[in-house]
């Protein structure tokens, strides 16, 4: 439904997007994921057609963006970042105007409309002008004009930047209930979105793609993919570290938060399957008798992968070793 | 052409989304009254017409006029809305074309409201209406003219306070360039073609033609000529910046 092919942007001597390609299929979730300045959001109005590529194309349910971009967008459904309206009209009015803009007969643009007025929940908001809005409710009307036309293909640039927990989780909703039928691209630096509602997940730094996959094949990358992570009362930090330095071969990591202290042990390296480091973890607390507070099996983190990937690389750091990548969700570069 | 109303209404109610459009209105009739009867002397002038009242359009308009055009585009860019504008299937002419329709409808709006100056002129006097009829198409034209300048000029910046004075910079020039005043200092020394061409280009010198009860075919492909030519520029220059990402 959405193919990208090398696509380049350069802004002067600056190259904003740097050959990319990918495709999304109707039923797929693409999430974008990147620092701010990757290139998220010049890719994502590239294939709008905001944006005319230096290089390359992008179509759109085999459509050329650039070719035809009016029949193009007729498929495409857009939110653009920061979910821009006019803001002196009501929600009712903007949708009205999209729906007329779009050409949708007045029944239809009825039906349109109730639709998307349904799924965004804005029903309580809709003859306030926009400006006096929340920003959540901003951000959903700025979703019903994406949907309102029920495109098949949607592209949305942090659709739920700025919402809090509870309307985040009705823009996901909303977005999981359109994702059968359509091909999505989100873009955000929230991670555990990806998790939420993404099926690829793509990371992209400097206008290039660097990791693509399925969102747990990503997070499996990271270096604490198989490690066995045991929350303990920060008093039992010394004696636990005794216990595993004591042990040949072992290697743990410790963040220590207040009273509580994640230990994180890796596999040693050995082609053993990661339930096997869990057992001998269980085997040493009841050994020792600690009261763990929580006993995981990681399945890798991806912000961990993010913060990897999208730093600059020094020449003489380690990649295992990057300081606290675990606690850096958004990377390194502003 | 529905997509056309359809943007032409939008930016139409636009205007009156905001008590903007109401003190814009009063201010103008005012400043208008204010020329006529005493920079004008209207009434002192003992004349049942409205020379005084056109003429001194052109200069409000030089101020007035950029205030309605500098927010066609700029503001558009600042609030991000020119993205949504941009990436829905409307063709730019409809955009460009719409949205400068709403805004000289909105002037045509408040040039229509100055009524009250014609029906005085034919209550106390025997007035030539169709020099008058022809004055207010002229002043339209003038209208239409710098509003479309100053499309062409909110096309190239976010910020409105530029566009406004870069507006009434370039209307002011293409006003001058008419002016006795002007035109005398080049008769003294430059071949009359160029005073000519220098006229020729001038809003005033066609508004002075229109509102001196003549409409000259000549002058009215002017003004059409120049408001064509700046809208075509406004979709160029909106369509240069997509490639820009400005």
């Amino acid at each position: 439904m959405i193919e990208v092919q090398h696509l380049v942007k350069k802004f002067g001597d600056f190259t904003a997007v740097n050959d990319l390609s990918f495709a999304v299929e109707s039923g797929q979730v693409m999430g974008f994921l990147g620092p701010n300045g990757a290139g998220k959001s010049t890719t994502m109005k590239m294939i709008t057609g905001f944006l005319r590529p230096t290089a390359g194309t992008a179509r759109i349910a085999g459509i050329d963006i650039c070719d035809n971009p009016l029949a193009a967008q007729t498929q495409l459904g857009y939110l653009p970042e920061g979910a821009p309206a006019w803001p002196d009209m009501t929600p009712r009015q903007f949708l009205d105007f999209i729906t007329r803009i779009r050409g949708l007969d007045k029944a239809a643009a009825r039906q349109a409309m109730t639709r998307a007025i349904g799924m965004t929940e804005l029903h309580g908001v809709l003859d306030q002008p926009i400006d006096t809005l929340s920003k959540g409710y901003r951000r959903r009307v700025g979703l019903a004009q994406a949907i309102v036309h029920d495109p098949d293909v949607l592209v949305m640039d942090e659709p739920t930047d700025g919402l809090d927990p509870n309307q985040k989780f009705q823009v996901r909703q909303a977005i999981e209930e359109m994702a059968a039928h359509k091909a999505i691209i989100i873009s955000t630096h929230i991670l555990e979105e990806v998790d939420a509602i993404c099926s690829h997940a793509m990371i992209i730094d400097r206008g290039e793609i660097v990791a693509e996959g399925t969102p747990s094949a990503l997070a499996a990358r990271s270096r604490f993919f198989g490690a066995v992570s045991l929350t303990l009362d920060t008093q039992l930090l010394e004696r636990a570290r005794a216990v595993l330095d004591g042990i040949a071969n072992s290697r743990y990591e410790v963040v220590t938060r207040g009273v509580e202290t994640v230990i994180s042990v890796f596999p040693d390296g050995t082609p053993a399957p990661a339930t096997d480091l869990l057992a001998q973890v269980q085997d040493l607390i009841a050994q020792q008798d600690w009261p763990v507070r929580a006993l995981a099996l990681e399945t890798g983190r991806l912000d961990d992968v993010f913060g990897t990937l999208t730093r600059k690389p020094r020449p003489l750091a380690d990649a295992v070793d990057v300081p606290d990548a675990a606690d850096v969700p958004d990377g390194g570069r502003a | 052409m529905s997509q056309f109303w359809t943007i032409t209404r939008r930016e139409f109610a636009g205007y009156f989304s905001t008590p903007l459009a109401f003190v814009f209105i009063v201010v103008f009739l005012l400043a208008n009254g204010l020329a006529t009867f005493y920079l004008g002397a209207w009434f002192e002038m003992g004349q049942a017409d409205l020379t005084s009242f056109f003429m001194f359009h052109p200069w409000l308009y030089l101020f007035f006029l950029p205030a309605i055009s500098m927010r066609l585009w700029a503001e558009e860019r600042r609030n991000g809305s020119i993205e949504l504008l941009l990436t829905l299937p409307v063709p730019l002419s409809a955009i460009v074309l719409g949205k400068y329709f709403a805004a000289l409808a909105f002037s045509a709006l408040a040039l229509a409201l100055t009524f009250p100056v014609w029906i005085s002129v034919n209550f106390l006097g025997n007035p030539d209406n169709g020099v008058i009829l022809a004055s207010y198409l002229g002043s339209l034209m003038l209208a239409g003219g710098y509003l479309a300048i100053g499309s062409c000029l909110s096309a190239l910046t976010r910020n409105q306070v530029i566009a406004f004075v870069i507006s009434v910079v370039a209307c002011f020039l293409f006003t001058v360039s008419g002016a006795p005043l002007v035109l005398d200092i080049f008769r003294s020394w430059a071949p009359q073609v160029l005073t000519d061409t220098l006229a020729s280009f001038s809003l005033l010198t066609h508004f002075r033609a229109i509102t001196g009860g003549v409409i000259d075919l000549r002058d009215l492909v002017f003004f059409v000529t120049l408001i064509g030519v700046f809208l075509v520029a406004t979709m160029i220059i909106v369509d240069m910046k997509k490639g820009e990402g400005a």
